[in-house]
Formats: C-alpha cells, sequence, structure tokens
C-alpha cells in the first residue's frame, strides 16, 4: 500500500538518498551550505583538536610522573621534556582545547546539526556565513598549528603580558589564530541568534523552543559581545610586539595589569559559551531518557540568560592577587557567588525530572547522570574560589586546574559525548553498541575522576601549576592523575571508535529510536538533504506522551501518524 | 641564561630536602599553619567543604536513588507527577543564597585581615626577576631566602625586575603578585619557628617551576642574625636615597618643610596629597615611584608642571632608596651615617632605640637583628 511505503520513508530509516548521500566527492562537502554537512565537518575538526591537544596531554601528564620529571633523560628521544619543551606543551594544550575544541565543540558540532531541525527549518539564517565560520575555524586553528610548528608557543594559553611580549616563540602566529577563530565563533553566534529569532515556526512561542535552543541563544549573546573584545586585546598585543605602543609594556609605561583585564573579560564569559550549550544538551537528555517533561522549563530557560548576562561581570575574580584594589575584589566576589543560584537550580531541576520519570540507561543518559556528578563538584569547589581569603592560598594552585577541568571537561566534554551518542543515529541513521558505549562512558568518569581529584588535595596542600618539576611529597598525587589520564584517554578513544563503527556498520535505525519529542526526530534517519519530508508537525518538545512506538516501523511517531490515513502530505521541494 | 638556570637547579637540589615535609601533624588537605591567618582561612575552607559534601550526597544520592527506584520496566507506566512547581523552585534558589552570602562575608572579612597592614611592621623588600628571590632587610642587607622572625608583623613590599611572578607561602596562606612597573605589598604575621617553602606561582618563563626558594622563621631576632647568611651591604639603603637627593631632587625640593619649586619632602609620606585635577592620592611606595617616572600626569595643587621625568636615569632600586629616605619624614635633614644606623627605615622607630634594631614593633621586645653587620 502506498501510505504505508510513505509512512516508512517519512519516518523510517532513510533508505534513499539522505543528506549524506545526496551528492558526492570533495567539492560537494567543501563548498556545502547544508547546515548538517558542515556541522559534520566542525565534528571532525574540532575531534582532531581534542586528538592533539590530548596527546599533550598525556604527554605532559607523563613527565610528570615523577618529581624531578619522567621524561627529563636523553633516552626519549624527541620526547624528551625540558622545563621549556614542557612550558610549550601545556600552553599549546590549553590554547588548542580552548580555542579550538571546547568553545567551537558543542555550539559548531551538535548546534550546527541540530538547531535548524529543532527549529523545524530547512538550514540557519545565513548558511554562506555558516561555512565561512568553518572556514575561519581552519584558519584559526591551522595559525595555531603553525605557531607549534615554528618556534611553539610558551606563554601558556592566557597570553599574559609582559612575557607575552618578550618571549622568541611565535605569539604571532598564536595569537593572530585565536583571533580568526574568535571570528569563526561571532559567526556562529549571529547566525545562531537570527536564526532562533527570526526562523522560528507557526506556533513555537519562545517557551516552546526546546531548552538546548535556549542555552545556544544564551551562548550567542556572549559569543557577539564578548568575543570582539578578545579580538581587539589580541590585536593591541600584537601591536604591542611589533611596534611597541606601550599599552601593556611597563618598560614604556604600559599596564600588564590591564591585558589580565581585557583578557579575562573575554575569556570569563568564555567559560559560559562553554558550559552553557553543555547544560542544554543535558536539559535535553535528562528529559528524553527520563521520559518525563523537564522540571520547571521556566527556570531552567530564564537561568541560561541569567548565567550570560552575570557572567559578564565576574571577570576580577580571576585576579584576587594581581594587585588590583581590595575593594574591587570584594565586589568581584559578590557576583560571583551570584552566578552560583542559576547554575544550582539547573542542577535541581534536572533532578526534580528524573522524580517519578521512566529512566532508561542508555549511553547517552549515563553521560548526562555522570555530568551532573563532575559538575557538582565542579561547580562546588567554585565556592572554595570565589571566597576571597581562601582564594588567596588556592589560586594557581593545582586546586584551579582540578576546578577548571571538572567544569569543562567533566561539564562539557561530558556532554558532547553524551550529546553525540543522543544524535548519531539521527546523523548517521545507525544505532552503536550500547553496552560498549556504557563502558566507554564508564572508563571516561573513571578516568576523570582518577585524573583531577588528587588535583584538588595537591592545590590545597600548596603545589603550583605550570611547573615541570616539583616537590617529592606530592609525587603520589601526580601519579594516580598521570594513570587517570591514561584510562580516560582509553575512554575517549573506546567511544569514537564505537561510533565511528557504528556510522559506518550499525544497524539501520528509524527516525525516532529514542521516544524523543523536538522537531528533529520527526525527520528519517538520517534525515534527508531538505530536513523533512514533510511539514514537522509542531507540539511540545517535552511531550512525550504525544509519541507512541509503532512496530512495524520500529520508532516512535506522533498518536495521529499511528493511522496510516493520517499521514502528513511530504513536502513540495522533498522530491 | 642556561649556565645560570643549571646553578639554580643544582641549589634547589641542595636546599628543597631541608625544606618541611608535609608536616605530620598537619591537616591532611593542608601544609602547616604558620601565620596567623592560616586558621582562619583553613577553617572556611572546612566549611565549604562540610557545606558542599553535604549538598553533594544529597543531589547524587538522591540522582542515585532515583535512577534505581523510577527506572524503566517492561509494562509499568510512569506515575503522573507535575513538572513545575514555583514555590519548591523559589525556596531551592533562596535558601542556598543565605549559605552563599555567608560564606562571602566570611572570606571577605578574612580577606581584609590578610591585606590591611598595621603600622609598625618590619618591612622587607622583595624583588623577584627570573628565576630567583631577592629580599632586603631594612638595614640594606640581603639574602635569597626569606628569614623571619616568629610573631614580628611583616610588610613585604614586592618588586619585579622583568616579568609577573606570584610570591607563595603555602604554609603561610598568603600569595600575591609581583607586577612589573608597580609594588605590590603582602603581610604576615609567622607563628611557627620552621623552615617554609616559597614559590612562584605567576608563570614567569623556561625557569618558573625552579623559582623556588624557603622562608626560615626564627625564635627570635639574635637567633635570626646569628644563622643566616647575610649579603652585606655597604650604606643602609636611606643613606643610598639621601646621596641620590642630593644629586638629583634638592635643586627643586627642601627638607625643610618649605615650598620650593616642588613640595617639601619631609612632609609629604602618608599624607594624602590633593591634585590640580581634582583628584587625591596617599602618598605611598606606588606613588613616588609613578610621581618620579611620570610625573606630570598629576600636579600637586598650587605647584607647576615643571619636573622632568627620570625615567632612565634613576633605576628601580634607586627608586627603592629614594623610598627609603622620603620614609623618614623629619628625620631626612638629619640623616647621617651615624643616625641611620640608629634609625633604619620603616616605619618611625621608637627615638630611644639602642643602636643596632630593626624597626621592632612596639609590642615586641627589642632584639638586635641583622643590621649589627653595619659595626
Amino acid at each position: 500500500m502506498a501510505t504505508a511505503e510513505v509512512r516508512k520513508e517519512l519516518f523510517g530509516h532513510a533508505e534513499q538518498t539522505n543528506y549524506l548521500t545526496h551528492s558526492r566527492g570533495f567539492w560537494s562537502w567543501a563548498l556545502t551550505l547544508d547546515h548538517k554537512r558542515i556541522g559534520i565537518m566542525y565534528l571532525i575538526g574540532v575531534c582532531a583538536a581534542l586528538i592533539i591537544a590530548g596527546v599533550f596531554a598525556l604527554w605532559l601528564r607523563t613527565h610528570l610522573f615523577f618529581a624531578n620529571g619522567a621524561m627529563a633523560g636523553e633516552q626519549w628521544g624527541i620526547l624528551q621534556v625540558n622545563n621549556a619543551r614542557y612550558n610549550q606543551l601545556f600552553t599549546l594544550h590549553g590554547a588548542i582545547m580552548v580555542f579550538s575544541f571546547i568553545i567551537p565543540s558543542v555550539p559548531a558540532a551538535l548546534g550546527n546539526f541540530v538547531l535548524p531541525m529543532m527549529l523545524g527549518a530547512k538550514d540557519v539564517a545565513f548558511p554562506r556565513l555558516n561555512l565561512a565560520s568553518f572556514y575561519l575555524w581552519i584558519i584559526g586553528t591551522g595559525l595555531l598549528c603553525a605557531a607549534l610548528a615554528s618556534t611553539g608557543l610558551d606563554t601558556g594559553w592566557t597570553f599574559y603580558t609582559p612575557y607575552s611580549i618578550r618571549t622568541t616563540t611565535s605569539v604571532l602566529f598564536a595569537t593572530f589564530g585565536a583571533f580568526v577563530l574568535g571570528f569563526s565563533s561571532i559567526f556562529t553566534g549571529i547566525n545562531f541568534l537570527v536564526t532562533v529569532n527570526t526562523m522560528r515556526p507557526k506556533g513555537m512561542g519562545w517557551f516552546d523552543m526546546p531548552l538546548f535552543l535556549w542555552a545556544l541563544y544564551s551562548t550567542a549573546i556572549i559569543q557577539i559581545l564578548a568575543t570582539p573584545v578578545l579580538g581587539i586585546t589580541l590585536l593591541m598585543l600584537i601591536a604591542e610586539r611589533l611596534m611597541g605602543i606601550g599599552i601593556f609594556d611597563p618598560k614604556l609605561g604600559g599596564d600588564p595589569v590591564l591585558f589580565q583585564h581585557f583578557f579575562w573579560f573575554y575569556s570569563h564569559p568564555a567559560v559560559y559559551i562553554m558550559i552553557l550549550p553543555a547544560m542544554g544538551v543535558i536539559s535535553e537528555l535528562i528529559s528524553v531518557y527520563s521520559h518525563k517533561k523537564i522540571f520547571g522549563y521556566t527556570f531552567i530557560a530564564f537561568s541560561s540568560v541569567a548565567i550570560a548576562l552575570l557572567g559578564f561581570i565576574v571577570w576580577g575574580h580571576h585576579m584576587f592577587t594581581s594587585g588590583q584594589s581590595q575593594v574591587m575584589s570584594l565586589i568581584f566576589s559578590a557576583i560571583t557567588f551570584s552566578v552560583a543560584i542559576p547554575s544550582a537550580v539547573k542542577v535541581f531541576n534536572w533532578l526534580a525530572t528524573l522524580y517519578k520519570g521512566s529512566i532508561l540507561l542508555l549511553t547517552p543518559m549515563c553521560y548526562a547522570l555522570s555530568f551532573i556528578f563532575l559538575f557538582g563538584i565542579g561547580g562546588l569547589t567554585g565556592l572554595f574560589l570565589g571566597a576571597l581569603s581562601t582564594d588567596i592560598h588556592l589560586h594557581d594552585t593545582y586546586f584551579v586546574v582540578a576546578h577548571f577541568h571538572y567544569v569543562m571537561v567533566g561539564g562539557t566534554l561530558t556532554a558532547l559525548l553524551g550529546g553525540l551518542f543522543h544524535w548519531w543515529p539521527k546523523m548517521f541513521g545507525r544505532m552503536y553498541n550500547d553496552f560498549l558505549g556504557r563502558i566507554g562512558c564508564f572508563l571516561v568518569f573513571m578516568g576523570f575522576n582518577l585524573t583531577f581529584f588528587p588535583q584538588f588535595i595537591m592545590g590545597s596542600r600548596g603545589m603550583p601549576r605550570r611547573y615541570a618539576t616539583y616537590d617529592p611529597e606530592f609525587e603520589v598525587f601526580h601519579q594516580w592523575s598521570t594513570v587517570g589520564a591514561f584510562v580516560l584517554g582509553i575512554g575517549i578513544v573506546l567511544s569514537f571508535v564505537v561510533l565511528v563503527y557504528a556510522a559506518l556498520y550499525g544497524r539501520k535505525v528509524s527516525g525516532n529510536p529514542f521516544g524523543a519529542a523536538s522537531l528533529e526526530w520527526q525527520s528519517s534517519s538520517p534525515p534527508s538533504f531538505h530536513n523533512f519530508d514533510h511539514k514537522p508537525i509542531m507540539h511540545d518538545p517535552y511531550d512525550f506522551d504525544a509519541l507512541v512506538y509503532d512496530e512495524t516501523l520500529d520508532s516512535f511517531v506522533l498518536r495521529e501518524f499511528t493511522d496510516p490515513k493520517q499521514v502528513p502530505e511530504r513536502h513540495p521541494v522533498s522530491h | 641564561m642556561t649556565s645560570r638556570l643549571f646553578d639554580l637547579m643544582l641549589a634547589q637540589v641542595v636546599d628543597l630536602p631541608e625544606a618541611e615535609k608535609h608536616a605530620d601533624g598537619a591537616h591532611y588537605f593542608f601544609p602547616e599553619q604558620a601565620s596567623e591567618f592560616a586558621g582562619r582561612i583553613d577553617n572556611l575552607y572546612m566549611a565549604i567543604f562540610w557545606i558542599s559534601t553535604v549538598f553533594f550526597a544529597v543531589i547524587v544520592g538522591l540522582m542515585c536513588y532515583f535512577v534505581v527506584k523510577y527506572r524503566r520496566q517492561p509494562g509499568v507506566r510512569p506515575l503522573p507527577s507535575s513538572s513545575h512547581n514555583t514555590t519548591i523552585e523559589i525556596l531551592w534558589s533562596v535558601l542556598p543564597s543565605i549559605i552563599l552570602v555567608w560564606i562571602f562575608y566570611e572570606g571577605a572579612a578574612g580577606f581584609f585581615a590578610m591585606r590591611i597592614i598595621p603600622e609598625g611592621a618590619e618591612e622587607i623588600q622583595v624583588e623577584a626577576s627570573q628565576f630567583a628571590w631577592t629580599f632586603t632587610y631594612p638595614n640594606g642587607d640581603t639574602t635569597d631566602s626569606l628569614h623571619l622572625v616568629q610573631n614580628r608583623p611583616v610588610k613585604l613590599i614586592l618588586r619585579s625586575r622583568d616579568f609577573l611572578h606570584s610570591f607563595y607561602v603555602a604554609a603561610f596562606r598568603q600569595k600575591m603578585d609581583v607586577v612589573p612597573g608597580r609594588y605590590t605589598t603582602a603581610y604576615i604575621v609567622p607563628t611557627r619557628v620552621g623552615k617554609y617553602r616559597v614559590a612562584c606561582t605567576e608563570y614567569c618563563g623556561d625557569g618558573h617551576s625552579i623559582m623556588r626558594t624557603y622562608c626560615q622563621v626564627h625564635e627570635t631576632a639574635e637567633a635570626r642574625l646569628k644563622n643566616t647568611e647575610w649579603k652585606k651591604e655597604l650604606h643602609p639603603p636611606s643613606i643610598n636615597g639621601q646621596r641620590i637627593f642630593k644629586i638629583y631632587c634638592a635643586g627643586c625640593h627642601n627638607l625643610n618643610g618649605t615650598a620650593s619649586t616642588g613640595p617639601a619632602l619631609n612632609l609629604i609620606w602618608g599624607k594624602n596629597e590633593d591634585f590640580t585635577d581634582g583628584g587625591s592620592t596617599l602618598v605611598d611606595e606606588n606613588y613616588i615611584r609613578d610621581s618620579i617616572y611620570d610625573p606630570n600626569k598629576q600636579i600637586v595643587k598650587g605647584y607647576e608642571p615643571k619636573m622632568p621625568t627620570f625615567k632612565g636615569k634613576l633605576t628601580d632600586k634607586d627608586i627603592d632608596h629614594l623610598i627609603a629616605f622620603i620614609k623618614l619624614k623629619d628625620g631626612m635633614a638629619t640623616l647621617t651615617e651615624a643616625t641611620a644606623a640608629d634609625k633604619p627605615e620603616g616605619a618611625t622607630p621608637p627615638a630611644s632605640a639602642p643602636a643596632p634594631t630593626t624597626n621592632p614593633p612596639a609590642a615586641l621586645p627589642e632584639t638586635k637583628t641583622g643590621d649589627a653587620d653595619g659595626k
């Protein structure tokens, strides 16, 4: 019967053409304007950056296995680490992770794929800008790698003056790379902002959007308002190096602390560029796998906006020991505590969503739960650093290192992996091995805690960060940490293997295997080039009762579509 | 540079094993408490620790309980439940805020106790440079490790010769960045005799991780005098400052309280100066440094912008010496080699002080210290 075939085509696995097979060849990808393909290219790119920067991390952690440097000996050949090499390793680890991986990871990779589909739209508002953003990412990351290939970079990812003015390493390459990456980020932000503002379909008000969109929207605000300040700062640093304009250089009457203000005016909001989209992903996962409407939708939505706005006025808490005035430190400390509230609200709401849910522990849910655990620790340890007197002791020790890794890796990387496992069947139309996926999640979780929990203790005992060699009393903690780093690395590699294998050889899946209610799941898997073969039916993105499982399709479909007669018309542009 | 690095590494190998290990009696989380405010900071740390632990246990406990209790079972339909409850949402936003206000208050109070430096603390100049520390005591003698006297309050005046550094003694829970182009200060009251680690905690280049030394807290000033390896200085800083004053400053600045082309220098220290642009500033180390290097930035009321910059003529060290001289206030006019030994710089010492003292605060017994060198 024809209707049955149409049903299958609309809600099942896309047997005919989809966005992956729609056209072939290098240029069909390199010049594509399709947000899904751009999202996939971004995904490949940021994962490559993750691997490069991750290798640096393992390299330096291996060196830290012994107090006097485990890799200091001649026998390590080109892997040998001396103090100068160590400084380059942590700098490039940080710079590549922050600028090329974490900041674009969830928004540009997952967001690009999911955001237009969640709106039931065909593409983002500015597809060409979207592609341009990706090429800027390539150029920026290329420049960072060029710094690596020439004389390296040893300023720390923060580029603090006056060291960054005087060092002989490739500060120009690296800062220009970060400058270009900033534009890439701004382009993505503008695109998302305009898309959400103008392309919401009829019937979808602001409070009918999935929370992931609220998170991306808040992120876009920060990207657009804060990133230009980074751009200006980096340009001034370049001018300082090339022309000696004397803004930051104390030898010319400049003020090195001014650079710190400029830098953190961007880089603190950037922390929220990293964590807000992750929180958005988690809101989706918790709700879908609890099969229950998210608890306190409005509070979660507004907490994203609150975090985005408050995040602009707390930058001074990075500078309590910098010599800034004590009154300023006092004010920044007070505002910092106010950011804790909206973050806590989100965690409480996720918990309440679990309550009386119907919880299915698939791989994405395992990542979501481990996010709550890790972000809980990352957030709570922020209290030690927001309080002035304890921060004086803990500032620039391993306590800080552990804290921000709990937020950025335990938070953002965990959410990225969770989101990938959640949307992977949509992206490639194939299912992963859930058992191996959960093993990967477990390894990531255990390895992560083993790596970073001992660093809290080291830090409060007074181990300074950015040290290539250290006092022997810290050795045992460093050894735990190094072992943990390798477990974490194995977990991430295993997860990637599971995903890639699934994309190539996994079992074919239908349009909506997990019973999620947001619009992107109304397409076939993988989606067709035009995203939807029929006009998506607007309904509450968290109303899971509107869906029923259809055995003939092996998919969840809207209740009304279980009757073949009600199957919607094919989208006119589709075929 | 390389050979210097190597020397420093050797020095470190010799030095560090002597430094205190994580002492047996110390708390698991912290090094020993060796300063007056360390206890207060540790208490706040532990308070936050327990508050966080309770919150975390509740969150993760509930999470695990819900995951088990409400796991998806075939044929079991989930119970209906609300997706929104304003009362409870407002409650769990407001209640934690109250705890946060307390943490903020206690953190700020502890911070001001560490940052507001009382009059009369012994002043030690700290110069940081790649990758070493130099400590200059009031009589001009220097050491490359820090030597303090138990229970004697110390004001460290920090200055960098090149890049950013940060002065950190974990046992004192005190940390302050050392910023090129300005002075920063740190306050310590060491309460325990012992040897503690000093580390640089602001990244400063290749040898950042070997920019370590130690701080020895001596029981008495005599013990410090006897057991420290001093690098002797020929003259106390104020005498050097007086010489610089005579060469560069005396043409326009008097020491007798009368104005000349510029203000009389014996009156300015510790005073609030009003400027022609309406602002005013307390005269401290940073003000004097700025006025010498960039004199026309702000002009004191009643004077003309006539002073040239001395940037390039006077070094950071010269400025330190001038400041030591200016701090003598009325003692500036009568300073001689002999009185300099009597009146080491820093806060005004008691007039009747016997010859070699290092500015003991009034409450503490007067003791002989490192300036006996001058004899």
